[in-house]
């Protein structure tokens, strides 16, 4: 246990270090949902239609951004050598990765979601499910999103795969996500919520091991 | 720390990307021994390490450690929580400053020593507060070097460990692992290089 809280605690503490991923993707989050009325136009009936899923699409990208890193970093400077030799199990070790990086990366922009929501017209009765959703779903993303990272680890530039491995599998967290946002005025808010809930906790459950199998495959390649 | 009293490696064949690196390699190390891998570029010396670890499936061969309690392990998981680990790489986190890496390593294995005395004992007191990314190769290697003491790991398999250290790195390193096998350890060092240590010599490949 100490041994995962210290991995922990090292990851989140390098996520806010020069060349870490925490600011970045709140920043990418803010600026890419603050371009689009730019793109839409100033019609506020229908951004205010639209806001969930754009802060969704955001929120799905500014995450994958800071992935590509989650064990290429390890990988190139041979911390990875390290942590599979540690007392540590490889599962372990993932599950302290993408929960450092859920609290970096995810949690942030639960927070800031509701400042954008403002900012795209966001019906005042979403709100709740918007940010919500985003807590239920955040997790999701940085625990599939590190199925492509550990997969991907060995690869220069593999951050452009990363992204194609990664977004068709998070669809589902888009989907139900977004539902929940748009649903909050008809009666399939709930059952999205539920749905986002089921994956999430699907895809948690399931990533440390895929993880590290796939980190696994690519120590000892 | 559980101790191994042979390393034991019979008809150990490697093979990298589709091609044989080595073939049939056998060797034993004894409890207080130290052994050198030696060899051509390209013979296999990291490989061999790796396999040892349990980093790397072997392609043939097998590795068994013998304990003390008079078991053995042959399973690479099992394995792998026996070995200090020194790899061409340091392991080290260029943002994280040098205590916050010698801090993660203590954590990570759960030590029970001092870390400003480990810190010091490798010759980095005075870099404590530095990030490790203005460190001299030679001064992360120090690092490393402080990693193995803190990992009181049984087995150590060290990959050039001598590469880029001065004179005082060199009797450093040569004086870590001699303390660790007069404590009953096992060393196996990838070298090209003599350790000024008494130990046995293994070659990979032509001589």
């Amino acid at each position: 246990m100490k041994a995962f809280t210290a991995l922990l605690s090292r990851d989140m503490r390098l996520a806010f270090r020069a060349g870490g991923g925490a600011s970045l993707a709140a920043a990418f989050f803010a600026l890419v949902s603050a371009l689009v009325p730019f793109g839409v136009g100033a019609d506020l009936a229908l951004l205010g239609r639209i806001a969930g899923g754009v802060l969704w699409v955001s929120a799905a990208l500014a995450a994958l951004l800071s992935l590509d890193r989650l064990f290429q970093a390890d990988f190139e400077d041979g911390s990875l050598d390290v942590l599979a030799l540690s007392p540590l199990s490889l599962e372990a070790a993932s599950a302290a990765k993408i929960l450092a990086h859920w609290i970096t990366t995810g949690l942030p922009l639960v927070v800031l979601s509701p400042v954008l929501g403002l900012l795209l017209n966001l019906p005042p009765p979403a709100f709740g499910a918007l940010v919500g959703s985003l807590l239920i779903g955040t997790p999701a993303l940085s625990a599939v999103g590190a199925i492509g990272a550990a997969l991907t680890l060995s690869i220069r530039r593999g951050g452009l795969i990363l992204a194609l491995i990664v977004l068709p599998l998070i669809t589902p967290a888009l989907i139900f996500g977004a539902g929940a946002v748009s649903g909050v005025f008809d009666e399939t808010g709930r059952g999205a919520f539920l749905f986002l809930a089921a994956f999430s906790v699907a895809a948690v459950a399931l990533s440390p091991f895929a993880s590290a199998a796939g980190v696994r495959l690519n120590v000892g390649g | 720390m559980a101790d191994i009293t042979l390393v034991e490696v019979q008809n150990l064949t490697c093979e990298r990307a589709g091609r044989r690196v080595f073939r049939n390699l056998g060797f034993a190390v004894a409890s207080g021994q130290v052994m050198t891998l030696e060899g051509p570029n390209g013979a296999g010396k990291s490989s061999a390490l790796r396999i040892l670890a349990g980093l790397l499936p072997a392609a043939g061969g097998e590795v068994r450690f013998q304990m003390n309690a008079g078991y053995s392990v042959t399973d690479s998981d099992e394995r792998a929580r026996m070995v200090g680990w020194m790899g061409h790489t340091d392991g080290v986190k260029a943002q994280l400053t040098v205590l916050e890496n010698a801090e993660f390593f203590a954590a990570l294995y759960g030590a029970r020593i001092s870390v400003a005395g480990v810190l010091d004992h490798v010759g980095l007191k005075r870099m404590t507060a530095i990030p490790a990314q203005y460190l001299s190769a030679g001064q992360r290697r120090r690092l490393s070097l402080a990693r193995l003491i803190l990992g009181n790991r049984p087995l150590w398999l060290l990959d050039e460990p001598l590469s880029s250290l001065d004179a005082a790195g060199r009797r450093l390193a040569a004086e870590l692992i001699g303390d660790h096998c007069d404590d009953g350890g096992i060393a196996i060092v990838a070298t090209h290089e003599t350790l000024g240590l008494d130990a046995t010599r293994f070659f990979i490949g032509q001589q």
